[in-house]
C-alpha cells in the first residue's frame, strides 16, 4: 500500500523583481530611468522618430524659428535641430557608453589585480594611478586626442572614445581596488584560498562578483562624464565633426555668431547634453543608494 | 613632522617625472607632428625635402630618447624649451596667459565656496525638507549642466537684456578694477558653479556623517546651545574632508576653464592649451602638462600637510 503524498497546493512564489524594488525605492532612480529609455529609443531609432533628414540642408529655412514644422528650429544651413538632437542622442550613447565601458572595465581589472597580487605589483599600478589622476579628466582627454589624432571605424570616432576611457581608468582602478581589498580579507576568501582554488577561481568567482556593485555604479556615472567630455571637445572642435551630429558639436563654432538672431540653436542642444547628463547622474546616485548605501564615489 | 613633510615633498618626484615620461612618449606614439600641420595645414603643397628641414630645425629627426634627455635636462633647469608653433619660450607663451586665467579660478573659488558652505550646511542640517530638496537639485544641476553652457546662457541672458556683449581685449584689474570685474565675473560664474556643487554635496554629506557621531550626542547632552553643536563641534569636523574637496576641485579648474575660456573669448591658459592641441605643439603640451600636474601634486601635498597638522596620527604612522 501506498500512501498518497498529499497534492501541495501550488504555491506561486512571487519572486522579487530587482527592477520593480529598484522603482519603489528610488522614485528619482525610476524617473532618470525613463529619460535615458527615452534616450536610448531616440538613438536606435533615430531614423523612424526623427522627423527629417538631420544632414538635408535647406537654404529656404535658414535660422528658423521653432515653428509646427520645425519643432526645435533650424540652424545655419537650415537643418532641422530637433532631428540633429534625435540623432545627437545616437553619437552620445555610443561614445558616452563605449568609452565608460572600457574604461571602466580595465579600471575594474586593474583595481582587482592591484589588490589582488599586493606587493610589487599593487605599487606600480597605484603609481601609474596615481600619475593618471594629476590631470582632470578633459584635459587628459585632450593630450590624448593630441597622440592619436582622427581615427574612425565605422564612422564611430575611436580616437575619442580613446581619449575619453583611459582618464576614467584610474579613478575606477583607485575605487574597485579599495572595495577588493575590504573584501579580500573577508573569512570566505581564506576558506577558498584552504579548499585549494586556484587564484584565477578566486578571483573570478569570489572577489568579482564582489565588487560588482562599485563597478556598476561608477559605470553609470562614469556614462554622464563621457557624455560631457564628448559634448566639450566636439564643442572645442576636437572631437566629432561635421556634419555628424552631435550635441557639442551643435553649440560650437558658428552657433555663437548668432546668439541674437538665433538663440534656439543654443538653447536646445544644451538642454539635451544636461538633461542626458543628469539622468545619468541621478540614476547612478540611486543606483548607489540601492546597491552600497555607504559607498561613495 | 619634518620628517613626514620631507617624505611627501619626496614622493611628488616620481609622480612628476612618471607624468613627463607619459606625456612625452604618448604624444609621439603616431607619426605625424606640428611640421605637417605648420607646412600643409593650408592645404599648399610642400617638398618632402622643406618638411625634413624644418623638422630637423626643431629638433624632431632625432632620436626619441636624445630628445627626451634634452627635455628633461631643460626642465631641470627650469628651461621649457621654446614653442615649436609661435617659437617663443614656453614660460613667456604661459606666464603672458596665466594672470588672465588664475584671476578667474580665484574668483571661481571665492563664488563657490561663499555659496557652498552654506548650502551644505543648511541641507545638512534641515535633511529631506524643501530647502534640502533644492540644494540637492541645484547640486546635480551643477553637475550636469556644461560649464560652456551655462556660460552660453549667460551671455544669452546678458545679451538680451542689458545689450553686453564681452569686450575682445582683457583689462588687468590694477588697470581698471570695475572692468576687469565686470569682464571676469561671468567667466568666473560659470565655471564656479559646478565647483560650487561638487564642494556643497560633500559638506553635506561629511556634515550628516558627523552629526551622527557620539561626541555630537554628547555635547548636546551635556547642554552645549545647538549653535555651538553645530559651529565648534560639527561644522568643524566635516570641513577638513571639504577642504579637500575644496583643494582638489582648484587644480581641476583649468578642465572648466578650457571650454568657458572659448565661450567668452579669454585669452588664457584653457585657450592656449586647447590651441597647442590642434597645432600639435608638443612643447608647449608638454610645458602645460608638466604645469597642471605640478600644481596638482602641490596642492595635494598642501592638503595632506595640512590633514597632518590636525590628525596627529597620520605624522606618526609615517
Amino acid at each position: 500500500m501506498t500512501i498518497a503524498a498529499p497534492a501541495l497546493p501550488a504555491i506561486k512564489t512571487r519572486q522579487p523583481s530587482m527592477f520593480g524594488d529598484f522603482c519603489r525605492q528610488q522614485p528619482l532612480g525610476a524617473v532618470s530611468f525613463v529619460v535615458i529609455f527615452a534616450m536610448m529609443f531616440a538613438g536606435i531609432f533615430s531614423p523612424l522618430v526623427a522627423p527629417y533628414d538631420p544632414l538635408e540642408i535647406d537654404f529656404a529655412s535658414l535660422l528658423g524659428a521653432p515653428s509646427w514644422e520645425h519643432w526645435c528650429g533650424t540652424d545655419a544651413f537650415g537643418r532641422d535641430i530637433c532631428s540633429r538632437l534625435i540623432y545627437g542622442s545616437r553619437t552620445a550613447l555610443v561614445i558616452g557608453f563605449t568609452s565608460s565601458f572600457a574604461g571602466s572595465s580595465i579600471g575594474a581589472i586593474l583595481g582587482i589585480a592591484s589588490a589582488h597580487f599586493g606587493g610589487k605589483i599593487d605599487d606600480w599600478i597605484q603609481r601609474f594611478v596615481d600619475i593618471l589622476l594629476a590631470f582632470p579628466l578633459i584635459v587628459l582627454a585632450l593630450v590624448v586626442v593630441a597622440a592619436f589624432r582622427k581615427f574612425t571605424i565605422g564612422g564611430v570616432d575611436v580616437n575619442l572614445i580613446v581619449a575619453i576611457a583611459i582618464p576614467i581608468i584610474p579613478r575606477v582602478a583607485r575605487v574597485v581596488r579599495a572595495a577588493a581589498l575590504s573584501v579580500r580579507v573577508m573569512p570566505y576568501i581564506d576558506a577558498a584560498r584552504a579548499a585549494g582554488y586556484s587564484p584565477t577561481r578566486i578571483i573570478f568567482r569570489h572577489i568579482a562578483p564582489n565588487v560588482v556593485a562599485p563597478y556598476l555604479i561608477m559605470l553609470t556615472a562614469f556614462i554622464a562624464q563621457a557624455i560631457l567630455a564628448e559634448a566639450s571637445l566636439s564643442f572645442l572642435g576636437l572631437g566629432v565633426t561635421e556634419p555628424t551630429a552631435a550635441w557639442g558639436l551643435m553649440l560650437s563654432g558658428n552657433a555663437a555668431d548668432f546668439y541674437r538672431q538665433a538663440p534656439w540653436m543654443i538653447l536646445f542642444p544644451g538642454i539635451a547634453i544636461s538633461l542626458a547628463v543628469f539622468a545619468f547622474n541621478l540614476f547612478g546616485d540611486s543606483l548607489r543608494d540601492y546597491l552600497d548605501p555607504r559607498f561613495k564615489v | 613632522m619634518l620628517r613626514y613633510t620631507i617624505n611627501r615633498v619626496l614622493l611628488m618626484i616620481p609622480t612628476l617625472l612618471g607624468v613627463a615620461v607619459l606625456v612625452f612618449f604618448l604624444l609621439r606614439v603616431v607619426p605625424g607632428d606640428i611640421v605637417e600641420i605648420k607646412l600643409r595645414g593650408d592645404g599648399g603643397s610642400v617638398t618632402q625635402e622643406t618638411i625634413d628641414m624644418e623638422r630637423k630645425r626643431l629638433g624632431l629627426d632625432r632620436p626619441l630618447y636624445a630628445q627626451f634627455g634634452t627635455w628633461m635636462v631643460g626642465m631641470a633647469t627650469l628651461d621649457f624649451g621654446n614653442s615649436m608653433w609661435t617659437e617663443r619660450p614656453v614660460v613667456t607663451e604661459i606666464a603672458g596667459r596665466l594672470e588672465l586665467s588664475l584671476q578667474v579660478a580665484i574668483m571661481a573659488t571665492l563664488i563657490a565656496v561663499l555659496l557652498a558652505i552654506p548650502m551644505g550646511t543648511m541641507a545638512a542640517l534641515f535633511r529631506d525638507s524643501w530647502i534640502d530638496y533644492t540644494v540637492r537639485i541645484l547640486t546635480i544641476g551643477g553637475l550636469s549642466i556644461p560649464s560652456f553652457w551655462f556660460g552660453m546662457l549667460i551671455m544669452l541672458t546678458l545679451l538680451a537684456f542689458f545689450n553686453w556683449l564681452p569686450p575682445i581685449t582683457f583689462t588687468p584689474i590694477y588697470v581698471d578694477p570695475i572692468a576687469n570685474l565686470t569682464q571676469l565675473i561671468w567667466p568666473a560664474l560659470a565655471v564656479g558653479y559646478r565647483y560650487c556643487a561638487v564642494t556643497a554635496r560633500m559638506i553635506r554629506s561629511s556634515l550628516l556623517e558627523v552629526l551622527s557621531e557620539d561626541y555630537i550626542r554628547t555635547a548636546r547632552a551635556k547642554g552645549v546651545s545647538e549653535k555651538l553643536v553645530i559651529s565648534r563641534h560639527a561644522l568643524r569636523n566635516a570641513l577638513l574632508p571639504a577642504i579637500t574637496v575644496i583643494g582638489l576641485e582648484f587644480t581641476f579648474l583649468i578642465g572648466g576653464l578650457v571650454v568657458t575660456e572659448q565661450v567668452f573669448n579669454l585669452n588664457g591658459i584653457g585657450q592656449l592649451f586647447v590651441q597647442s592641441i590642434s597645432r600639435n605643439d608638443f612643447t608647449l603640451i608638454q610645458g602645460m602638462v608638466m604645469l597642471i600636474a605640478a600644481f596638482y601634486v602641490l596642492v595635494n601635498l598642501g592638503i595632506d600637510l595640512l590633514y597632518a597638522v590636525f590628525d596627529p596620527r597620520i605624522r606618526y604612522n609615517a
